[in-house]
């Protein structure tokens, strides 16, 4: 499934290409793209776990860049 | 400005001016330190805070942590007012860099905004405003004057001109009869029109061509990516560099150990490396931004930088080259005849026909249909029409006509399919029709040549001796006749093999039968897109007109923006390995380490805001 949200204060570009790398790490994700310019993030995972995958991507963000809020 | 951009200028425009004042007060000792850490806290307390969390959060090398501990040295150090100045800097930076971010994203934002907010749904008698997303296929719904069409579908009722500027780049409205289609995201100029939906929104031009930008960015070109992994060492790697030379030199070279300590806090401050990472994707989404306003869609930044390197650009005839039907090119009348009457006789005995000679022919005469001036119409098999038109005996066809109805004749020359006529056993002209040349593919063709193409090849299905003739009118390098769509294939993976390393082979087509040779292309460009899903999927780049002077145009915008990214590369490098040199030796201070940070940043983002202007 794929499925794309908005990002809120993303303020910085460096931390998300840091965003984008951590969340490709997870399990589950198939694959993840941050977009700085557009403010938004595409997250392509597995359907059976998709919602307990973004909590998860919800926390490794939280860690990069404390400020930046995923409306989900 | 935002109301947290606005914030930040207030506490800048605050630490400024107490650092104003503190320069003028003579404190010293304990005393000054606690006067400077106010503005300094004023400032930087939010990065400091950052800095914490990122540390608690094995978050080394971010900028926040890296201005801490710059600012924090350079205090520790007892450059009170440099630290605070610093901080001070960076922040101002920080501002413009947001703010100007800020602005080209949402002016590339307005490039691409085609969205409709709502439909006019007309239920029971009634109109109701809904989300495009709830109008079903079948539905008919209202499109009032200065609306944006919000789905593709059919016109039933009224009639508009409509503007078609945000899909195509084309500034001419198209004007629309009861029973033409329209394509959403166009704006209704004048008339008031309803308008029967054939597609869910999700289907429709509007959503397939925003889903195609909006995930443009995720096919990423290579500068980019050499981007992303030069950031991912280059931080560290300076950080290293910094240490060494807060350590080393002590042994080797002497000096006082704070001086060398001041020039690693120095060495720390240059090493973010957020110019870079920022102005790079942001040059490639102008382009594509810049490109999109043309009418020109590029499915990602690889294609930008592809299509800049264009060497062979092989096209394929009917549709792209040609208009793709039939329309009368040549009326040549006998003497005592006009031109306007052959094609109004000629239409008339053709008028039952709907082969596309015919077609073109009553499209040329411009004539309705009128039986009564027709009378006794003969179809001959293989020859063509005979009848009474106005009581004249008319014939209408080929050559061997002619012969059978006895009128002497010179066989015209040249290209195209003849239309003989002969009255009353006369012969009274002929009509030439072809696939005609699209008005500005000659001067389109030539441009490429000009962008630095080096080889023009058609590749068509048609008979060898009208491609010919076609590309000996346009100046084409290589064509190739007679071809299935499987010898297309095979033609464009010869030339792939014979191209120069490192140049691109660009393939344009109109969509129809041509997906297999879009997709083995290095850029497949598909054109005349609106409405055509088809080509809009296998295609990495959408001409949405039927334009190919549009191609020019992108190679063109390909160019600039890569000669933007070019020049950020090498100016925010340049500048901050400049600075690392003169900062080890001891000529650059932490001042202009903080340009060498958030002023080129600036610059890099100004430089690639000059992308939305761009008109190729």
């Amino acid at each position: 499934m794929k499925k794309t949200f908005m990002l809120e204060d993303l303020d910085c570009a460096h931390c998300a290409a840091k965003m984008e790398d951590a969340i490709n790490k997870l399990e589950g994700v198939n694959k993840a793209t941050v977009n700085f310019l557009a403010q938004k993030m595409t997250v392509d995972a597995v359907d059976d776990r998709f919602d307990e995958i973004m909590q998860e991507i919800v926390k490794v963000c939280k860690k990069v860049e404390p400020d930046c809020e995923i409306k989900l | 400005m935002t109301k947290k951009q606005k914030k930040m200028l207030q506490r800048i425009l605050i630490a400024a001016a107490l650092l104003v004042i503190l320069h003028f007060v003579p404190a010293t000792g304990l005393l000054k330190l606690a006067l400077y850490l106010v503005p300094y806290l004023i400032i930087g307390h939010d990065v400091l805070k950052k800095a914490v969390r990122g540390i608690l959060n094995g978050q080394v090398f971010d900028e926040n942590f890296l201005m801490a501990v710059a600012t924090v040295g350079a205090v520790a150090l007892g450059d009170y007012n440099e630290g605070a100045a610093v901080m001070l800097f960076y922040q101002v930076g920080e501002l413009f860099q947001n703010y100007a971010v800020g602005k080209s994203r949402k002016s590339i934002a307005s490039l691409m905004d085609i969205r409709p907010d709502y439909a006019n749904l007309k239920k029971d008698g009634k109109v109701e405003q809904v989300d495009p997303d709830e109008v079903a296929v079948g539905d008919e719904i209202l499109v009032k004057p200065g609306e944006r069409v919000p789905l593709d579908g059919v016109v039933l009722e009224g009639s508009t001109n409509l503007d078609t500027a945000a899909l195509t780049g084309e500034s001419l409205p198209r004007s629309i009869q009861p029973g033409d289609e329209v394509i959403s995201g166009c704006v209704n100029m004048d008339g008031l029109i309803t308008v029967q939906v054939t597609k869910p929104y999700g289907q429709s031009t509007v959503a397939k061509i925003l889903d195609l930008v909006e995930n443009s960015s995720s096919k990423k070109a290579k500068a980019e990516n050499f981007i992303t992994k030069f950031a991912r060492w280059y931080t560290p790697t300076v950080c290293g560099l910094a240490l060494a030379l807060a350590i080393l030199p002590n042994f080797f070279l002497g000096g006082p150990w704070t001086m060398w300590l001041h020039r690693a806090l120095t060495f720390l401050v240059v090493s973010c490396p957020c110019a870079l990472v920022i102005s790079i994707p942001l040059s490639f989404f102008g382009g594509i931004g810049g490109a999109s306003s043309q009418g020109i869609l590029v499915k990602g930044g690889n294609y930008l930088e592809a299509l800049a390197k264009t060497q062979v650009v092989v096209m394929d005839k009917t549709g792209t080259l040609t208009q793709g039907h039939f329309s009368v090119t040549d009326v040549a009348p006998q003497p005592g005849w006009e031109k306007a009457q052959l094609l109004t006789l000629a239409a008339l005995a053709e008028q039952h026909s709907s082969h596309p000679i015919s077609k073109s022919i009553q499209a040329a005469a411009g004539l309705e249909p009128d039986p009564d001036r027709v009378a006794e119409v003969q179809e001959l098999a293989g020859l063509g029409v005979k009848a009474q038109v106005d009581g004249k005996t008319v014939a209408v066809g080929n050559a061997r006509l002619m012969e059978h109805e006895h009128a002497a004749f010179t066989p015209a020359e040249g290209g195209g399919t003849l239309v003989y006529l002969a009255v009353d056993g006369q012969y009274a002209g002929v009509i030439r029709i072809e696939d005609a040349l699209k008005p500005g593919a000659a001067q389109a063709l030539k441009d490429l040549k000009h962008e630095g193409v080096e080889k023009l090849v058609m590749l068509t299905g048609d008979a060898p001796e009208a491609a010919h003739q076609v590309a000996g009118r346009l100046g084409i390098d290589e064509v190739h006749a007679g071809l299935l769509p499987a010898d297309k294939v095979t033609q464009v993976e010869r030339l792939l093999g014979e191209k120069k390393e490192g140049r691109q082979l660009v393939f344009v087509g109109d969509g129809i039968n041509d997906a297999p040779v879009l997709s083995r292309a290095d850029v497949g460009v598909a054109m005349g897109a609106m409405g055509s899903d088809a080509a809009i999927e296998a295609a990495d780049v959408v001409l949405m007109d039927d334009k190919l002077e549009k191609l020019g145009v992108a190679i063109r915008i390909a160019r600039q923006t890569l000669r933007i990214v070019n020049e950020n590369i090498v100016l925010a490098l340049g500048i901050k390995i400049a600075v690392l040199v003169l900062s080890a030796v001891g000529l650059a201070g932490m001042w202009a380490a903080v340009f060498a940070d958030v002023g080129v940043a600036v610059i890099a983002i100004l430089n690639a805001s000059r992308m939305l202007r761009c008109k190729g």
